[in-house]
Protein backbone atom coordinates (compact mmCIF):
# COMPACT_ATOMS: atom_id res chain seq x y z
CA UNK A 1 0.00 0.00 0.00
CA UNK A 2 1.73 3.09 -1.02
CA UNK A 3 -0.57 5.59 0.93
CA UNK A 4 -1.32 4.91 5.01
CA UNK A 5 -2.36 6.33 7.83
CA UNK A 6 -4.26 7.58 10.68
CA UNK A 7 -5.92 11.03 10.61
CA UNK A 8 -7.89 13.39 12.91
CA UNK A 9 -8.81 16.40 13.22
CA UNK A 10 -11.33 18.14 15.39
CA UNK A 11 -12.50 21.76 13.84
CA UNK A 12 -15.51 23.24 16.18
CA UNK A 13 -18.22 20.78 15.96
CA UNK A 14 -16.87 18.58 13.17
CA UNK A 15 -14.35 15.38 13.80
CA UNK A 16 -12.66 13.89 11.35
CA UNK A 17 -11.38 10.28 11.86
CA UNK A 18 -10.03 8.77 9.00
CA UNK A 19 -7.63 5.22 8.85
CA UNK A 20 -6.55 5.24 4.94
CA UNK A 21 -4.97 2.50 3.13
CA UNK A 22 -5.16 3.21 -0.38
CA UNK A 23 -3.66 1.14 -3.50
CA UNK A 24 -0.50 2.15 -5.47
CA UNK A 25 -2.03 2.80 -8.82
CA UNK A 26 -4.75 4.48 -9.96
CA UNK A 27 -7.43 7.09 -8.92
CA UNK A 28 -9.21 6.61 -5.50
CA UNK A 29 -12.72 8.57 -4.77
CA UNK A 30 -12.62 10.47 -1.70
CA UNK A 31 -16.83 10.31 -1.56
CA UNK A 32 -19.38 11.98 0.52
CA UNK A 33 -22.13 14.46 0.72
CA UNK A 34 -21.00 17.54 1.61
CA UNK A 35 -19.56 17.92 5.38
CA UNK A 36 -18.64 15.29 5.27
CA UNK A 37 -14.58 15.87 5.75
CA UNK A 38 -13.58 14.80 2.20
CA UNK A 39 -12.07 17.85 1.58
CA UNK A 40 -10.68 17.93 4.99
CA UNK A 41 -9.01 14.90 4.95
CA UNK A 42 -7.53 15.91 1.34
CA UNK A 43 -5.79 18.84 3.16
CA UNK A 44 -4.57 16.74 5.94
CA UNK A 45 -2.89 14.33 3.18
CA UNK A 46 -1.58 17.11 1.80
CA UNK A 47 -0.22 19.48 5.42
CA UNK A 48 -2.70 21.76 4.47
CA UNK A 49 -3.68 21.07 7.78
CA UNK A 50 -2.16 19.78 10.65
CA UNK A 51 -4.16 17.02 11.89
CA UNK A 52 -2.68 13.92 14.24
CA UNK A 53 -1.82 10.65 13.91
CA UNK A 54 0.29 9.22 11.25
CA UNK A 55 0.42 8.99 7.58
CA UNK A 56 3.01 7.36 5.22
CA UNK A 57 3.37 7.81 1.54
CA UNK A 58 5.50 5.32 -1.25
CA UNK A 59 7.21 4.34 2.43
CA UNK A 60 8.66 7.86 3.57
CA UNK A 61 6.82 9.19 6.74
CA UNK A 62 4.49 12.41 6.32
CA UNK A 63 3.84 12.65 9.52
CA UNK A 64 4.22 10.40 12.59
CA UNK A 65 3.88 11.97 16.12
CA UNK A 66 5.85 15.05 16.62
CA UNK A 67 7.37 14.90 13.09
CA UNK A 68 5.39 16.97 10.60
CA UNK A 69 6.42 17.15 6.88
CA UNK A 70 5.99 20.65 5.69
CA UNK A 71 4.14 20.83 2.51
CA UNK A 72 6.68 22.01 0.62
CA UNK A 73 8.74 19.65 1.14
CA UNK A 74 6.16 16.59 0.45
CA UNK A 75 6.30 15.58 -3.14
CA UNK A 76 2.53 15.67 -4.11
CA UNK A 77 0.23 17.90 -6.81
CA UNK A 78 -2.71 19.34 -5.44
CA UNK A 79 -5.32 20.49 -7.83
CA UNK A 80 -7.71 23.18 -5.87
CA UNK A 81 -11.80 23.26 -6.72
CA UNK A 82 -10.69 26.70 -8.18
CA UNK A 83 -8.10 26.20 -10.75
CA UNK A 84 -6.15 29.09 -8.30
CA UNK A 85 -3.64 30.01 -10.94
CA UNK A 86 -1.20 33.41 -9.90
CA UNK A 87 -2.77 35.83 -11.65
CA UNK A 88 0.86 37.80 -12.01
CA UNK A 89 2.42 35.23 -13.71
CA UNK A 90 1.88 34.13 -17.76
CA UNK A 91 0.35 30.42 -18.12
CA UNK A 92 3.91 29.63 -19.03
CA UNK A 93 5.22 30.95 -15.89
CA UNK A 94 2.28 29.30 -13.37
CA UNK A 95 3.40 25.77 -15.36
CA UNK A 96 7.27 26.59 -14.58
CA UNK A 97 6.29 27.39 -11.37
CA UNK A 98 6.71 23.96 -9.28
CA UNK A 99 8.56 22.65 -12.39
CA UNK A 100 11.45 24.76 -11.86
CA UNK A 101 11.55 24.33 -8.19
CA UNK A 102 12.06 20.16 -8.56
CA UNK A 103 15.74 19.28 -8.84
CA UNK A 104 16.39 18.89 -12.24
CA UNK A 105 17.46 15.10 -11.44
CA UNK A 106 14.48 14.40 -9.95
CA UNK A 107 11.90 15.66 -12.66
CA UNK A 108 9.83 12.71 -13.70
CA UNK A 109 7.84 14.74 -16.02
CA UNK A 110 8.44 16.57 -19.16
CA UNK A 111 7.39 20.17 -19.83
CA UNK A 112 5.91 19.68 -23.58
CA UNK A 113 4.96 15.97 -22.98
CA UNK A 114 2.24 17.64 -20.32
CA UNK A 115 1.77 20.72 -21.53
CA UNK A 116 0.51 18.45 -24.82
CA UNK A 117 -1.41 15.87 -22.20
CA UNK A 118 -3.53 18.68 -21.33
CA UNK A 119 -4.15 20.36 -24.23
CA UNK A 120 -2.64 23.80 -23.00
CA UNK A 121 -0.08 24.06 -25.59
CA UNK A 122 -1.57 27.34 -27.30
CA UNK A 123 -2.02 29.16 -24.01
CA UNK A 124 1.15 29.09 -22.91
CA UNK A 125 1.70 33.07 -23.65
CA UNK A 126 -2.01 34.17 -22.21
CA UNK A 127 -2.40 35.78 -18.84
CA UNK A 128 -4.76 33.84 -16.70
CA UNK A 129 -7.82 36.12 -16.45
CA UNK A 130 -7.84 35.50 -20.30
CA UNK A 131 -8.87 31.91 -19.82
CA UNK A 132 -12.22 30.25 -19.75
CA UNK A 133 -12.83 28.10 -16.42
CA UNK A 134 -12.18 24.92 -18.26
CA UNK A 135 -8.90 26.09 -19.41
CA UNK A 136 -7.70 27.44 -16.06
CA UNK A 137 -8.20 23.94 -14.71
CA UNK A 138 -6.78 22.49 -17.22
CA UNK A 139 -3.44 24.78 -16.84
CA UNK A 140 -3.60 23.88 -13.28
CA UNK A 141 -3.86 20.35 -13.36
CA UNK A 142 -0.47 20.79 -15.45
CA UNK A 143 0.96 23.02 -13.34
CA UNK A 144 0.68 20.19 -10.78
CA UNK A 145 1.61 17.49 -12.53
CA UNK A 146 4.82 19.06 -13.46
CA UNK A 147 6.13 19.28 -9.84
CA UNK A 148 7.01 15.14 -10.31
CA UNK A 149 4.32 14.55 -7.89
CA UNK A 150 4.07 11.06 -6.35
CA UNK A 151 0.72 11.47 -5.15
CA UNK A 152 -1.91 13.71 -7.15
CA UNK A 153 -5.06 14.91 -5.12
CA UNK A 154 -7.56 16.95 -6.57
CA UNK A 155 -10.31 18.61 -4.72
CA UNK A 156 -13.49 18.67 -6.85
CA UNK A 157 -11.65 19.86 -10.06
CA UNK A 158 -14.91 20.16 -11.72
CA UNK A 159 -17.21 21.32 -9.11
CA UNK A 160 -16.89 24.82 -10.23
CA UNK A 161 -16.75 24.35 -13.29
CA UNK A 162 -20.48 24.43 -15.75
CA UNK A 163 -21.63 21.54 -18.31
CA UNK A 164 -20.13 22.22 -21.21
CA UNK A 165 -16.59 22.61 -19.45
CA UNK A 166 -16.85 19.74 -17.21
CA UNK A 167 -17.72 17.74 -20.61
CA UNK A 168 -14.29 19.64 -21.91
CA UNK A 169 -12.16 18.64 -19.07
CA UNK A 170 -13.08 14.95 -18.43
CA UNK A 171 -11.51 13.30 -20.85
CA UNK A 172 -8.36 14.58 -20.04
CA UNK A 173 -8.68 13.48 -16.37
CA UNK A 174 -9.54 10.00 -17.98
CA UNK A 175 -6.40 10.22 -20.12
CA UNK A 176 -4.32 11.05 -16.84
CA UNK A 177 -6.02 7.63 -15.37
CA UNK A 178 -4.25 5.85 -18.12
CA UNK A 179 -0.95 7.50 -18.62
CA UNK A 180 -0.22 8.19 -14.67
CA UNK A 181 1.60 5.99 -12.55
CA UNK A 182 0.96 7.75 -9.12
CA UNK A 183 -1.69 7.35 -6.56
CA UNK A 184 -4.47 9.99 -7.16
CA UNK A 185 -6.69 10.87 -4.49
CA UNK A 186 -9.76 12.63 -6.03
CA UNK A 187 -12.53 14.41 -4.00
CA UNK A 188 -16.28 13.87 -5.31
CA UNK A 189 -19.74 14.19 -4.42
CA UNK A 190 -21.29 13.55 -7.82
CA UNK A 191 -21.46 9.83 -8.72
CA UNK A 192 -21.41 9.95 -12.26
CA UNK A 193 -18.11 11.30 -12.08
CA UNK A 194 -16.33 8.72 -9.64
CA UNK A 195 -18.35 5.54 -11.39
CA UNK A 196 -16.21 7.31 -14.80
CA UNK A 197 -12.40 7.79 -12.66
CA UNK A 198 -12.13 5.99 -9.80
CA UNK A 199 -11.01 2.77 -9.11
CA UNK A 200 -11.03 2.67 -5.49
CA UNK A 201 -13.63 4.68 -3.60
CA UNK A 202 -13.60 5.63 0.01
CA UNK A 203 -17.09 6.60 1.37
CA UNK A 204 -16.95 9.10 4.28
CA UNK A 205 -20.01 10.18 6.33
CA UNK A 206 -19.79 12.82 9.15
CA UNK A 207 -16.30 12.20 9.37
CA UNK A 208 -15.27 8.41 9.26
CA UNK A 209 -14.74 5.95 6.60
CA UNK A 210 -18.32 4.35 6.17
CA UNK A 211 -16.43 1.75 4.09
CA UNK A 212 -13.64 1.43 1.47
CA UNK A 213 -12.81 -0.57 -1.28
CA UNK A 214 -12.54 -1.28 -5.09
CA UNK A 215 -15.06 0.81 -7.25
CA UNK A 216 -17.19 -2.01 -8.55
CA UNK A 217 -17.62 -3.84 -5.41
CA UNK A 218 -18.81 -0.59 -2.94
CA UNK A 219 -21.07 0.91 -6.12
CA UNK A 220 -23.48 -2.54 -5.93
CA UNK A 221 -23.51 -3.04 -1.77
CA UNK A 222 -26.86 -3.16 -0.82
CA UNK A 223 -25.93 -2.27 2.74
CA UNK A 224 -23.92 0.95 1.73
CA UNK A 225 -26.14 4.52 0.17
CA UNK A 226 -24.29 4.45 -3.07
CA UNK A 227 -26.88 1.50 -4.32
CA UNK A 228 -29.82 3.65 -3.22
CA UNK A 229 -28.90 6.83 -4.72
CA UNK A 230 -31.54 7.50 -7.31
CA UNK A 231 -28.55 7.66 -10.42
CA UNK A 232 -26.91 4.16 -8.76
CA UNK A 233 -24.95 2.72 -10.87
CA UNK A 234 -22.50 -0.54 -11.41
CA UNK A 235 -19.75 -0.35 -13.81
CA UNK A 236 -18.61 -3.39 -15.83
CA UNK A 237 -15.19 -3.98 -17.82
CA UNK A 238 -15.09 -4.74 -21.08
CA UNK A 239 -12.78 -5.03 -24.14
CA UNK A 240 -13.98 -3.55 -27.42
CA UNK A 241 -15.00 -6.40 -29.83
CA UNK A 242 -15.69 -5.16 -32.84
CA UNK A 243 -16.58 -1.45 -34.93
CA UNK A 244 -18.99 -0.53 -36.79
CA UNK A 245 -17.81 2.82 -38.56
CA UNK A 246 -20.70 3.66 -40.52
CA UNK A 247 -23.19 3.59 -37.98
CA UNK A 248 -20.70 4.52 -35.04
CA UNK A 249 -21.49 1.74 -32.69
CA UNK A 250 -19.21 -0.62 -31.23
CA UNK A 251 -19.31 -3.99 -29.71
CA UNK A 252 -18.29 -4.58 -26.21
CA UNK A 253 -17.50 -7.98 -24.48
CA UNK A 254 -17.97 -7.64 -20.91
CA UNK A 255 -17.64 -11.52 -19.48
CA UNK A 256 -20.76 -12.98 -19.98
CA UNK A 257 -21.90 -11.41 -23.22
CA UNK A 258 -21.84 -8.77 -25.77
CA UNK A 259 -22.70 -5.29 -25.47
CA UNK A 260 -23.67 -2.65 -28.12
CA UNK A 261 -23.18 0.68 -28.00
CA UNK A 262 -23.24 3.70 -29.66
CA UNK A 263 -19.53 4.99 -29.50
CA UNK A 264 -17.03 5.90 -32.25
CA UNK A 265 -14.85 3.34 -33.46
CA UNK A 266 -12.15 1.85 -30.99
CA UNK A 267 -8.81 -0.58 -31.43
CA UNK A 268 -10.44 -4.16 -31.01
CA UNK A 269 -8.75 -4.72 -27.48
CA UNK A 270 -9.24 -1.63 -26.06
CA UNK A 271 -10.62 -1.91 -22.17
CA UNK A 272 -13.57 0.21 -21.25
CA UNK A 273 -15.57 1.19 -18.30
CA UNK A 274 -19.63 0.66 -18.59
CA UNK A 275 -21.71 2.21 -16.17
CA UNK A 276 -25.11 1.17 -15.99
CA UNK A 277 -27.87 2.97 -14.10
CA UNK A 278 -29.99 0.57 -11.45
CA UNK A 279 -33.49 2.52 -12.92
CA UNK A 280 -31.76 1.55 -16.43
CA UNK A 281 -31.79 -2.35 -15.80
CA UNK A 282 -34.98 -4.75 -16.71
CA UNK A 283 -35.47 -8.00 -15.32
CA UNK A 284 -37.46 -10.89 -17.39
CA UNK A 285 -37.37 -14.48 -16.83
CA UNK A 286 -36.98 -15.67 -20.63
CA UNK A 287 -34.48 -14.09 -23.22
CA UNK A 288 -37.01 -11.29 -24.75
CA UNK A 289 -37.44 -12.10 -28.64
CA UNK A 290 -39.72 -8.77 -29.33
CA UNK A 291 -38.14 -6.07 -27.71
CA UNK A 292 -36.15 -3.11 -28.73
CA UNK A 293 -33.33 -2.82 -26.30
CA UNK A 294 -30.30 -4.73 -27.86
CA UNK A 295 -28.55 -5.20 -24.83
CA UNK A 296 -29.85 -8.59 -22.86
CA UNK A 297 -27.22 -10.59 -20.55
CA UNK A 298 -28.22 -13.79 -18.62
CA UNK A 299 -27.60 -13.72 -14.92
CA UNK A 300 -28.19 -14.82 -11.48
CA UNK A 301 -30.00 -13.01 -9.07
CA UNK A 302 -27.52 -12.75 -6.12
CA UNK A 303 -29.13 -10.86 -3.46
CA UNK A 304 -32.48 -9.17 -2.84
CA UNK A 305 -32.60 -6.40 -0.69
CA UNK A 306 -35.04 -3.56 0.84
CA UNK A 307 -34.75 -0.03 -0.76
CA UNK A 308 -35.17 2.97 1.15
CA UNK A 309 -38.63 3.69 -0.54
CA UNK A 310 -41.43 1.42 0.26
CA UNK A 311 -42.28 0.36 -3.46
CA UNK A 312 -38.90 -0.61 -4.21
CA UNK A 313 -36.43 -3.25 -4.53
CA UNK A 314 -32.88 -3.33 -5.20
CA UNK A 315 -31.58 -6.57 -6.56
CA UNK A 316 -28.07 -7.59 -7.24
CA UNK A 317 -27.34 -9.78 -10.48
CA UNK A 318 -24.60 -11.52 -11.20
CA UNK A 319 -22.99 -11.68 -14.53
CA UNK A 320 -19.95 -13.56 -15.28
CA UNK A 321 -17.74 -12.28 -12.53
CA UNK A 322 -19.09 -8.95 -13.11
CA UNK A 323 -22.14 -7.20 -10.82
CA UNK A 324 -25.43 -5.10 -11.94
CA UNK A 325 -27.12 -3.84 -9.67
CA UNK A 326 -31.61 -3.38 -10.73
CA UNK A 327 -34.40 -1.39 -9.04
CA UNK A 328 -37.58 -2.91 -9.89
CA UNK A 329 -41.07 -2.38 -8.01
CA UNK A 330 -42.01 -5.13 -5.52
CA UNK A 331 -45.04 -5.70 -7.46
CA UNK A 332 -42.71 -6.61 -10.53
CA UNK A 333 -40.62 -9.29 -8.03
CA UNK A 334 -43.70 -10.78 -6.95
CA UNK A 335 -45.33 -11.49 -10.23
CA UNK A 336 -42.57 -12.93 -11.31
CA UNK A 337 -41.84 -14.80 -8.26
CA UNK A 338 -38.09 -13.57 -8.21
CA UNK A 339 -35.78 -15.38 -5.76
CA UNK A 340 -31.89 -15.62 -4.77
CA UNK A 341 -29.82 -18.21 -7.17
CA UNK A 342 -32.81 -17.87 -9.54
CA UNK A 343 -31.35 -17.71 -13.23
CA UNK A 344 -32.66 -14.57 -15.08
CA UNK A 345 -31.90 -11.87 -18.39
CA UNK A 346 -30.85 -8.53 -17.52
CA UNK A 347 -31.58 -5.97 -20.30
CA UNK A 348 -30.35 -2.86 -20.36
CA UNK A 349 -32.11 -0.32 -21.34
CA UNK A 350 -29.43 2.47 -21.23
CA UNK A 351 -25.50 2.10 -20.45
CA UNK A 352 -22.72 4.71 -20.57
CA UNK A 353 -19.08 4.50 -21.89
CA UNK A 354 -16.45 5.78 -19.30
CA UNK B 1 20.33 77.73 -6.17
CA UNK B 2 16.78 78.86 -6.42
CA UNK B 3 16.74 81.34 -3.76
CA UNK B 4 17.40 78.74 -1.16
CA UNK B 5 20.32 78.94 1.19
CA UNK B 6 22.46 76.54 1.99
CA UNK B 7 20.79 75.74 5.08
CA UNK B 8 17.81 75.05 3.35
CA UNK B 9 19.64 72.57 0.92
CA UNK B 10 20.63 70.98 4.36
CA UNK B 11 16.71 70.64 5.63
CA UNK B 12 15.49 69.10 2.54
CA UNK B 13 18.81 66.89 2.86
CA UNK B 14 17.85 65.52 5.90
CA UNK B 15 13.98 65.69 4.99
CA UNK B 16 14.19 63.37 1.92
CA UNK B 17 16.85 61.06 4.28
CA UNK B 18 14.58 60.92 7.21
CA UNK B 19 12.15 60.31 4.34
CA UNK B 20 13.73 57.34 2.77
CA UNK B 21 14.89 55.32 5.75
CA UNK B 22 11.76 55.83 8.36
CA UNK B 23 9.74 54.07 4.92
CA UNK B 24 11.93 51.46 4.54
CA UNK B 25 12.28 50.73 7.74
CA UNK B 26 8.60 50.59 8.26
CA UNK B 27 7.69 48.48 5.08
CA UNK B 28 9.78 45.64 6.63
CA UNK B 29 8.70 45.83 10.47
CA UNK B 30 5.46 46.14 8.86
CA UNK B 31 4.79 43.49 6.48
CA UNK B 32 4.68 40.66 9.19
CA UNK B 33 2.77 42.84 11.43
CA UNK B 34 0.02 43.87 8.74
CA UNK B 35 0.07 39.71 7.72
CA UNK B 36 -0.57 38.73 11.36
CA UNK B 37 -3.67 41.24 11.46
CA UNK B 38 -4.90 40.11 8.26
CA UNK B 39 -5.18 36.44 9.09
CA UNK B 40 -5.05 36.23 12.93
CA UNK B 41 -8.10 35.42 14.79
CA UNK B 42 -7.60 35.98 18.36
CA UNK B 43 -9.70 39.12 19.96
CA UNK B 44 -6.22 40.65 21.06
CA UNK B 45 -6.31 42.24 17.52
CA UNK B 46 -8.52 44.41 17.49
CA UNK B 47 -6.33 46.32 20.17
CA UNK B 48 -3.18 45.85 18.49
CA UNK B 49 -5.57 47.94 15.34
CA UNK B 50 -6.62 50.32 17.70
CA UNK B 51 -3.42 50.80 18.67
CA UNK B 52 -1.57 51.00 15.34
CA UNK B 53 -4.23 53.63 14.44
CA UNK B 54 -3.99 55.63 17.31
CA UNK B 55 -0.94 58.18 15.47
CA UNK B 56 -4.34 59.06 12.99
CA UNK B 57 -6.34 60.73 15.62
CA UNK B 58 -4.02 61.56 18.70
CA UNK B 59 -1.98 65.39 18.08
CA UNK B 60 1.39 65.03 16.69
CA UNK B 61 2.99 67.27 19.78
CA UNK B 62 1.52 64.26 22.11
CA UNK B 63 3.49 61.53 20.19
CA UNK B 64 6.39 63.86 20.27
CA UNK B 65 6.21 64.49 23.86
CA UNK B 66 5.99 60.92 25.23
CA UNK B 67 8.77 59.83 22.42
CA UNK B 68 11.04 62.86 24.15
CA UNK B 69 10.21 61.81 27.70
CA UNK B 70 10.78 58.31 26.19
CA UNK B 71 13.78 58.61 24.38
CA UNK B 72 15.51 61.64 26.88
CA UNK B 73 18.34 60.51 28.99
CA UNK B 74 15.60 59.88 31.82
CA UNK B 75 13.28 58.28 29.70
CA UNK B 76 13.38 53.98 30.16
CA UNK B 77 14.59 53.58 26.55
CA UNK B 78 16.96 56.66 26.52
CA UNK B 79 18.08 56.30 29.92
CA UNK B 80 19.21 52.59 29.20
CA UNK B 81 20.92 53.27 25.90
CA UNK B 82 22.61 55.91 28.24
CA UNK B 83 23.67 53.35 30.96
CA UNK B 84 25.34 51.02 28.18
CA UNK B 85 26.76 54.02 26.78
CA UNK B 86 25.16 54.59 23.64
CA UNK B 87 23.49 57.87 24.14
CA UNK B 88 19.75 58.72 24.72
CA UNK B 89 17.82 59.80 21.54
CA UNK B 90 16.03 62.85 22.51
CA UNK B 91 17.29 65.78 19.58
CA UNK B 92 19.00 63.13 17.26
CA UNK B 93 18.51 61.49 13.58
CA UNK B 94 17.71 58.11 15.36
CA UNK B 95 14.87 59.85 17.48
CA UNK B 96 13.50 61.38 14.32
CA UNK B 97 13.16 58.02 12.37
CA UNK B 98 11.56 56.51 15.28
CA UNK B 99 9.46 59.54 16.04
CA UNK B 100 8.33 59.11 12.16
CA UNK B 101 8.05 55.71 11.71
CA UNK B 102 5.92 56.10 14.42
CA UNK B 103 3.74 58.73 13.19
CA UNK B 104 3.18 56.71 9.77
CA UNK B 105 2.63 53.50 11.10
CA UNK B 106 -0.68 53.52 10.37
CA UNK B 107 -0.08 54.62 6.49
CA UNK B 108 1.89 51.57 6.05
CA UNK B 109 0.05 49.08 7.70
CA UNK B 110 -3.33 49.07 7.09
CA UNK B 111 -2.92 49.59 2.94
CA UNK B 112 -0.65 46.18 3.50
CA UNK B 113 -3.32 44.41 5.75
CA UNK B 114 -5.86 45.53 3.08
CA UNK B 115 -3.66 43.73 0.30
CA UNK B 116 -3.36 40.52 2.43
CA UNK B 117 -6.72 40.14 3.08
CA UNK B 118 -7.72 40.75 -0.36
CA UNK B 119 -5.38 38.16 -1.20
CA UNK B 120 -6.23 35.60 1.10
CA UNK B 121 -4.52 32.08 1.85
CA UNK B 122 -4.97 29.99 -1.24
CA UNK B 123 -1.86 32.01 -3.03
CA UNK B 124 0.34 30.69 -0.18
CA UNK B 125 -1.17 27.03 -0.24
CA UNK B 126 -0.59 26.70 -3.95
CA UNK B 127 2.72 28.09 -4.23
CA UNK B 128 3.31 25.37 -0.70
CA UNK B 129 2.03 22.56 -3.07
CA UNK B 130 4.48 23.53 -5.74
CA UNK B 131 7.47 22.92 -3.87
CA UNK B 132 7.73 26.79 -2.55
CA UNK B 133 9.54 27.16 1.01
CA UNK B 134 8.34 30.25 3.01
CA UNK B 135 11.03 32.58 1.99
CA UNK B 136 10.30 31.76 -1.81
CA UNK B 137 6.58 32.42 -1.17
CA UNK B 138 7.41 35.76 0.55
CA UNK B 139 9.41 36.79 -3.17
CA UNK B 140 7.50 35.05 -5.45
CA UNK B 141 3.85 35.50 -4.61
CA UNK B 142 3.04 37.73 -1.61
CA UNK B 143 5.35 40.57 -2.43
CA UNK B 144 3.75 40.57 -7.05
CA UNK B 145 0.02 39.66 -5.36
CA UNK B 146 0.40 42.79 -3.11
CA UNK B 147 2.36 45.23 -4.75
CA UNK B 148 -0.29 47.83 -5.09
CA UNK B 149 -0.40 47.63 -1.14
CA UNK B 150 3.18 47.91 -1.06
CA UNK B 151 3.41 51.01 -3.52
CA UNK B 152 0.24 52.90 -1.75
CA UNK B 153 2.28 51.73 1.86
CA UNK B 154 5.60 53.43 0.74
CA UNK B 155 3.77 56.92 -1.05
CA UNK B 156 1.80 57.53 1.66
CA UNK B 157 4.64 56.99 4.08
CA UNK B 158 7.06 58.91 2.59
CA UNK B 159 4.48 62.21 1.50
CA UNK B 160 3.03 61.89 5.00
CA UNK B 161 6.99 62.29 6.55
CA UNK B 162 7.81 65.05 4.33
CA UNK B 163 5.00 66.76 5.13
CA UNK B 164 5.77 66.20 9.21
CA UNK B 165 6.13 69.10 12.01
CA UNK B 166 5.10 68.26 15.38
CA UNK B 167 6.53 64.84 16.57
CA UNK B 168 9.59 66.16 14.83
CA UNK B 169 10.13 69.20 16.62
CA UNK B 170 8.95 67.71 19.71
CA UNK B 171 11.67 64.88 19.78
CA UNK B 172 14.32 66.39 17.16
CA UNK B 173 14.42 70.09 18.68
CA UNK B 174 15.11 71.43 15.01
CA UNK B 175 18.75 71.71 15.60
CA UNK B 176 19.78 72.98 11.84
CA UNK B 177 22.01 70.11 9.71
CA UNK B 178 21.39 67.68 12.72
CA UNK B 179 16.95 67.42 13.01
CA UNK B 180 15.81 70.87 11.54
CA UNK B 181 13.89 69.20 8.67
CA UNK B 182 12.39 71.24 5.45
CA UNK B 183 8.87 71.79 7.68
CA UNK B 184 10.49 73.04 10.66
CA UNK B 185 13.14 75.22 8.55
CA UNK B 186 9.67 76.94 6.70
CA UNK B 187 8.78 77.18 10.51
CA UNK B 188 11.41 78.91 11.94
CA UNK B 189 11.57 81.44 8.71
CA UNK B 190 7.99 82.64 9.62
CA UNK B 191 8.95 83.36 12.86
CA UNK B 192 12.04 85.03 12.17
CA UNK B 193 9.45 87.46 9.96
CA UNK B 194 11.61 85.98 6.80
CA UNK B 195 8.18 85.46 4.54
CA UNK B 196 10.40 85.14 1.19
CA UNK B 197 12.87 82.10 2.65
CA UNK B 198 9.46 80.52 4.11
CA UNK B 199 7.87 81.35 0.37
CA UNK B 200 10.51 79.73 -1.52
CA UNK B 201 10.86 76.48 0.60
CA UNK B 202 7.16 76.07 0.63
CA UNK B 203 6.34 76.44 -2.81
CA UNK B 204 9.45 74.16 -3.60
CA UNK B 205 8.12 71.53 -1.07
CA UNK B 206 4.75 71.66 -2.49
CA UNK B 207 6.25 71.51 -6.11
CA UNK B 208 8.77 68.08 -5.20
CA UNK B 209 5.72 66.73 -3.44
CA UNK B 210 3.17 67.19 -6.37
CA UNK B 211 5.48 65.68 -8.95
CA UNK B 212 6.25 62.59 -6.60
CA UNK B 213 3.16 62.24 -6.36
CA UNK B 214 2.12 62.35 -10.07
CA UNK B 215 4.82 60.32 -10.77
CA UNK B 216 3.98 57.23 -8.54
CA UNK B 217 0.18 57.14 -9.27
CA UNK B 218 1.29 57.02 -13.10
CA UNK B 219 3.36 54.09 -12.53
CA UNK B 220 0.11 52.76 -10.64
CA UNK B 221 -1.66 53.06 -13.54
CA UNK B 222 0.78 51.51 -15.76
CA UNK B 223 1.59 48.55 -13.62
CA UNK B 224 -1.52 47.68 -11.88
CA UNK B 225 -2.22 44.33 -11.94
CA UNK B 226 -5.62 42.01 -11.02
CA UNK B 227 -5.67 41.51 -7.19
CA UNK B 228 -7.77 38.71 -7.01
CA UNK B 229 -6.98 34.90 -8.34
CA UNK B 230 -8.99 33.84 -11.50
Amino acid sequence: MSVSGTLRLKRGDFELEAELELPERGVTALFGRSGSGKTTLLRCLAGLERGEGWLSVNGCRWQHGRHFLPVHRRPLGYVFQEASLFPHLRVRDNLRYGYRRVAAGQRRVDFDETVHLLGVEALLDRHPHALSGGQRQRVAIARALLASPRLLLMDEPMASLDAASKAEILPYLERLHTHLEIPVVYVSHALEEVARLADYLVLLEAGRVLAAGPLHELLVRSDLPLSHADNAAAVLEARVLECDAVQQVIALECGAGRLWLSHPPAPTGTPLRVSVKARDVVISLTPPQDSSVLNCLPARISEIADDPHPGHLLVRLTIGDQTLISRITREAAKRLALVVGQPVYAQLRGAALS
Amino acid sequence: MLGLTSSDWEALRLTLRLALISTGLLLVLCLPLAWWLAHTQRRIKVVIEALVALPLVLPPTVIGFYLLILLGPRGVVGGTLERLGVGHLAFTFTGLVIGSMIYSLPFVVQPLQNAFQAMGRRPLEVAATLRAGPFDRLLSVVLPLSRQGLLTAAVLSFAHTLGEFGVLLMIGGGIPGQTQVASIAIYSHVEALDYASAHRLSLFLMLVAFTLLTCIYALNRRFKVVGVMP
